[in-house]
Order: structure tokens, then C-alpha cells, then sequence
């Protein structure tokens, strides 16, 4: 997008600023009238179009600034319209068409941004950064203003901003909930499967036989649906954490024992022999050759495991819990139409797969820097 | 297959041993008869308390073989016996009409219509995406982030709440696991297909240019033929979400039909060989869905000329 479009982008935004004057917001009495009645949004409608037009006048990184500014002005007062009994729930026309010039300004925003070419290298990440978080953070909004301008019931949709409260509100029921179904089941079934998954994967690369026999097993068996495992393991282990840590455990086992047993055979021919030629024993061949090569294949297991291991707890407590824990809250909640606490424990657990994703990723960077898909 | 001039008996006998399909099963088959046996002895050890309470609540006199017996066919065992779990998945599939409730073939052709809608959708939405994202530099550097993070959040969480929602605009039975499905699917292939779309090296995307290609002949010519591979591997990884998301999709609805509500009724009701034989028929199911797919990969790569 060249900066004539860009221009004419941020004129429009202006325009249907400007053209809500002339329609129903839906106040009593005429459109100016009812406008004029509140000075404030009166002004401010004026000072966002002249904050338009003042960013299509500029060019480059100055007319996003000023954009974003008038885009973000604009947010800020459709949220307070929307405080407004009359306004929230039917809104109309005039309101949409703000609502469509906020969306018009940022994405001309997003678009001019990611045309940007900066040399700097800090500025380009701060850059790569903004403008998922722009885009995200234009989609909430819009989720926001729509749910509460045109009146969804809460049942069906509850405004982001209301599972936010509900999430801040209810604390402590979600801390309970973590502990029992990330601490407990998560992190001991995530544990126990990946550690077993590599002991055997170990065992399977030292004897051939029987690495030949599971790799096609295990292969098998990582292309099932092993959570529905999920009521046996409830029957065996009762309904409490050790359950779900075990369904966890199975869960990440096969995809570990498949991946690590890649990486085991990733040792180069010409590294076995300079092994050999030192005259290593086989516990000094894989701690020093074996294990390192096939950290990258191991990290991908754990990472893969990560997301699969919080399915499988949530998926596990739907079979039946003491009454904590993520899926429980879930499906309870979801039950009792409560659906804001139904998005405050979905954000919940969308938090804790990202943290825990991530440090994955971290341990990942740390201890495989030398691998050539790191050094980028 | 190391053949010799000379084919005395020890070679053939050697032959034997090393004929490839030999070699090859010789380990799996130990394995599995390994995985079987064990799976006896756990079905002993698991249930022999069960079948003693038994006996002694009858206060009937027994025998360790009675009591071994007891453990291969109780009616509600803790770990069935593998011949029990066998015996019910052919019951349940040869048994009844394939519409009678109790048959396993109409609750996996319930799954299985919602599978396959779902993973349609899914890889149709994904292949979607994957062409906005490659066409468009503003989505790819907007939108990939978030794809990749919604792959680190526990999207099956969402499985109930899309349910309700659904059903609270009306929508019922099947087209609800099938969005799950198509949710939980199209992942994968997006990703996949993003690689697969930007796999053709510069030299390829240089001649193209050359030859002034349009972007709609590079996509025709390039980027669709060599996404091809991608876009097999990724419908596999696709297609077996897809049945994870229609079974979970069952379970918390409280549905009457499909494999996860035999799952569910199976443990409210401590009916484990319903359960195992439920598994049983996923397991057929998810395989059977992968040969599909390897099968439609392997014609296709023998119609673009690939050599096996």
C-alpha cells in the first residue's frame, strides 16, 4: 500500500467520524441535537477528525503515531458511549460508523507499519512486536464494542472486559483450580511421561531389536485419540490429581519416545567413530554425543508435549473431579450458562500453555544455541 | 536376499531369516505378542481381588483355577482381558443392525460424519488462510503470531462453551463437533500449507519473473505443486485432531450417540469393556482415516510423477 492510499485510508477514517454527526446514535431528538447535548463527545468527534486529517497530512512513522493517537482518542469514547443505558445494547448507525472508522484507522495503521523498512535493528523487533499486539488488540476491541453495542446476550458471548472482571474478581477459585490441575496433574504426568518416554527411546536406540519393534508402535499409538483413555484411568486412579497426571503421562509418552528416538539416530557417522577411536564407554558416548545430538528432536517432543499435556488434564476432569481444577470449573460453569467464569478459566489456561510453551522455548534457546535453526 | 551360488539348506535357512518382510515384522510381532502377554498378567493381578470378594461374598468354596477363570471373564473387571475387549468390539460391530444403539457401527459413523465435516471444513479454512497469509504481507506479519500462539493454548478447553453457544442459537447434533473439529484442524494445515506455499526456493520464484508470471500462475504452476507434500503431511496431523475434537466434542454435552458418549456412559456406569471396545473402535477408526489419507497422498504423488 503506497502513501496516497494510506492518505486517502486516514481521510475516511475522518469522514465517517465526521458522518455520524449527521445519524441516529441512538439519542432522542435530531443527530446534532442530541450531540450537542453532550459537549464532550461533541468536541471530541471534532478534535478525532481533525486528528485524521492532521495524520494524513504527515508521512511515514509520524502519520502511524498520529493515526494510532486519533484510532485510540475514538476507541476511548465509543467504550464511553457505551457506559450509557441508552446507547448500550441497540446502538445504532452513528455509532457503527465510529466503530468502523476506528477499525478503518488502525488497520491503515497495521498496513503502514508492517510497509515500513527501518535499518535499525532494535526499532525492527519493537516494530515485529507491535503490530500482532496492534492487530489483537483491534480484534478485543471490536469484540467488546460489538458484544456490548448491539446487545449480545452475555449467555452467548460475554464481553471481553467481563471475563476480565470476572477473572480479577475470582482469584483465589483460580488459583485453587492452577494448582490442582497444572501443579498437580500437568506438571507430574508431564514429568513422568517425557522421563519415560526418553528412558525408552535410550533403551530402544541401544538395542536394536527392540527399537525396531516400537518405533512403528509408537508411531501407531502417538496417531490415537489416547485421551479417551481418560475414564479408565479415572476408574484406576481415582478421581483426585494422580488420575489426570496419569492420562497426562500417556499421553505425552509416545510422541517423547518417537521424537528422542529421531534424535538418538541424528549422531553423525563420523562422530560414532571419533567416539570409538577415544575408546568411549557407551554412558560417555551418549551423555557427550548421543543426548546432545538429540536435544533439538527433544525440545520438539517437550514443546509438543506441553500443549498436549494441559488437553489431556482438562479432557481427564471432565470424566469426574474432586471439585477444583480447570475442566471442572469448566464444564460446571458452562453448565450453569456462567459463561464469563467460563472465559476467565479459558484465559486461565490459555496464560498458564503460554508460560509454560515458552519457557520450553527458553530452556530450548539456552541449552541448543549451537544448533544452526537457533543462530538466525 | 544375499544371495549366494551355492543354495545349500543353512543359506536358504539364512535367507530366511534375513528376508526383508522377516526383518522387518520379526521385532513388532515379538512386541506386541510381549505387550499382550503383559497385558494378561495385568488383567490377573488387577481383577484378582475383585473376583475373590466375590467368591467370599457367596462364601463358596473355590479354586485357583476358578479364581483365574474369574479374572478372564468378569462382567465388570478393572482391566479386561484383551480376548474380552476383542470379543465385545466384534460383538458390538457384527452383532447388532448398524442402527441399533448398541451397535459400535452407529456411534462411529456418528463420529466419524462429524470428523469428516469438521476436518473439510478445517482444511478448507486452513488452505484459506494459508493463501491469505502468503499473498498478503500485512496478515502473514498480523496474524501468524496469533495462529501460533492459539497453538499454545488448550483449545479442546473451548469444546464445551462452543457446545453451549451453539445450542443456545439452536444449533444442534452434528454441525457443532463439526466446528470444534474444523477448530481444532485447521491449525496444522494452515501452518503447513504457509511452509509449503513458501517452499519453492528464489531461483524458482526468479523464473518464474522471468517468464513474467502472474501471481495466480506462480500459485498454479510453483507454489501449488510443490505445497503438495506439506499438505499431505499436515492433513494427517489434521484429520486425526479432527476425530480427537468430535469425540472430546461428545463429552461434555451429554450426547447420545458417538464414541465419546459411549465413553462417557461406559464410566458413569462402570461399563469397562464397553469403554475398551469404544477405544478399540477409535484406535480402527484413526487408523483407518491415516491409510486414507497415505493412500490419496501415495496416487497423487504417483500422478505428479514422483518415483517411489
Amino acid at each position: 500500500m503506497n502513501r496516497r492510499q494510506i492518505r486517502l485510508g486516514f481521510i475516511m477514517s475522518a469522514v465517517c467520524v465526521l458522518i455520524t454527526l449527521m445519524l441516529p446514535l441512538p439519542l432522542a431528538g435530531t443527530p446534532v441535537a442530541a450531540l450537542m447535548a453532550r459537549p464532550l463527545t461533541f468536541l471530541l468527534t471534532g478534535v478525532i477528525v481533525l486528528v485524521f486529517a492532521f495524520a494524513a497530512g504527515f508521512r511515514g512513522l509520524p502519520a502511524i503515531v498520529i493515526g494510532l493517537v486519533g484510532a485510540g482518542i475514538t476507541a476511548d469514547m465509543t467504550l464511553t458511549l457505551l457506559r450509557d443505558p441508552l446507547i448500550a445494547g441497540d446502538a445504532a448507525s452513528g455509532f457503527w460508523m465510529v466503530v468502523i472508522g476506528v477499525w478503518l484507522a488502525s488497520w491503515i495503521c497495521v498496513v503502514a507499519l508492517a510497509g515500513l523498512k527501518p535499518r535499525n535493528s532494535a526499532f525492527r523487533k519493537v516494530i515485529d512486536l507491535a503490530i500482532p499486539l496492534l492487530f489483537g488488540a483491534a480484534v478485543f476491541y471490536l469484540w467488546e464494542v460489538v458484544v456490548r453495542g448491539a446487545g449480545v446476550p452475555p449467555v452467548l458471548l460475554p464481553s471481553p472486559s467481563a471475563a476480565a472482571t470476572k477473572f480479577m474478581a475470582s482469584l483465589p477459585i483460580l488459583g485453587a483450580d492452577f494448582v490442582q490441575t497444572f501443579i498437580r496433574g500437568v506438571l507430574i504426568g508431564y514429568a513422568i511421561g517425557c522421563g519415560a518416554g526418553l528412558l525408552v527411546a535410550i533403551l530402544a536406540h541401544r538395542f536394536e531389536f527392540l527399537g525396531r519393534g516400537l518405533l512403528p508402535l509408537g508411531n501407531f499409538f502417538s496417531a490415537l485419540p489416547l485421551v479417551g483413555v481418560a475414564p479408565i484411568m479415572v476408574m484406576w486412579f481415582g478421581f483426585d490429581w494422580p488420575s489426570k497426571a496419569a492420562v497426562v503421562a500417556l499421553v505425552t509418552f509416545f510422541p517423547m519416545l518417537v521424537n528422542a528416538l529421531a534424535g538418538l539416530q541424528a549422531a553423525g557417522e563420523i562422530e560414532r567413530d571419533l567416539m570409538r577411536s577415544y575408546g568411549a564407554s557407551y554412558a560417555q558416548t551418549l551423555i557427550k554425543l548421543y543426548l546432545p545430538a538429540a536435544l533439538p528432536f527433544i525440545f520438539n517432543a517437550l514443546k509438543i508435549n506441553a500443549t498436549l499435556a494441559l488437553i489431556g488434564a482438562i479432557v481427564a476432569e471432565f470424566f469426574g473431579t474432586p471439585t477444583q481444577g480447570i475442566g471442572f470449573r469448566i464444564s460446571t460453569e458452562a453448565g450453569r450458562m456462567a459463561l464469563d467464569m467460563v472465559w476467565a478459566e479459558i484465559a486461565l489456561a490459555a496464560i498458564a500453555g503460554m508460560a509454560f510453551y515458552g519457557l520450553v522455548a527458553l530452556a530450548e534457546r539456552v541449552t541448543t544455541f549451537w544448533h544452526p535453526s537457533m543462530r538466525t | 536376499m544375499t544371495s549366494s551360488t551355492v543354495d545349500t539348506i543353512p543359506v536358504a535357512r539364512a535367507a530366511r531369516r534375513t528376508h526383508p518382510l522377516v526383518k522387518r515384522s520379526a521385532p513388532l510381532v515379538t512386541i506386541v505378542a510381549v505387550l499382550i502377554i503383559v497385558w494378561y498378567i495385568g488383567a490377573v493381578l488387577m481383577n484378582l481381588s475383585l473376583v475373590r470378594g466375590g467368591f467370599e461374598r457367596e462364601e463358596a468354596p473355590y479354586t485357583t483355577m476358578e479364581l483365574l477363570e474369574g479374572t478372564m471373564s468378569a462382567e465388570r473387571p478393572l482391566l479386561p482381558a484383551p480376548h474380552q475387549v476383542v470379543g465385545a468390539f466384534i460383538d458390538g460391530v457384527f452383532g447388532y443392525a448398524p442402527t441399533a444403539p448398541r451397535s459400535l457401527v452407529y456411534h462411529s459413523m456418528v463420529t466419524l460424519s462429524a470428523t469428516l465435516l469438521g476436518f473439510a471444513l478445517g482444511a478448507l479454512l486452513g488452505i484459506v488462510l494459508a493463501l491469505a497469509i502468503v499473498h498478503s504481507r500485512v496478515l502473514e506479519r498480523s496474524l501468524m503470531p496469533w495462529i501460533i500462539c492459539s497453538q499454545m493454548v488448550p483449545i479442546l478447553a473451548l469444546a464445551p462453551i462452543f457446545i453451549v453457544v451453539l445450542g443456545a442459537i439452536g444449533l444442534q447434533g452434528l454441525l457443532p463437533k463439526s466446528i470444534i473439529s474444523a477448530y481444532l484442524s485447521f491449525f496444522p494445515i494452515t501452518i503447513g500449507m504457509v511452509k509449503g506455499f513458501t517452499s519453492p526456493d528464489p531461483m524458482q520464484m526468479d523464473l518464474m519473473r522471468t517468464w513474467s508470471a502472474t501471481s495466480r500462475q506462480v500459485l498454479s504452476k510453483l507454489r501449488w505443486p510443490s505445497a503438495v507434500p506439506y499438505l499431505f503431511a499436515s492433513l494427517k496431523v489434521a484429520i486425526t485432531i479432527s476425530l480427537i475434537g468430535a469425540i472430546v466434542a461428545e463429552l461434555p454435552t451429554g450426547a447420545e450417540a458417538g464414541i465419546g458418549a459411549r465413553l462417557l456412559a461406559g464410566s458413569y456406569y462402570g461399563q469397562t469393556i464397553q469403554i475398551w471396545s469404544a477405544l478399540v473402535a477409535a484406535a480402527v477408526l484413526a487408523s483407518g482415516l491415516i491409510a486414507i489419507v497415505s493412500y490419496a497422498e501415495r496416487k497423487v504423488a504417483q500422478r505428479m510423477g514422483a518415483r517411489s
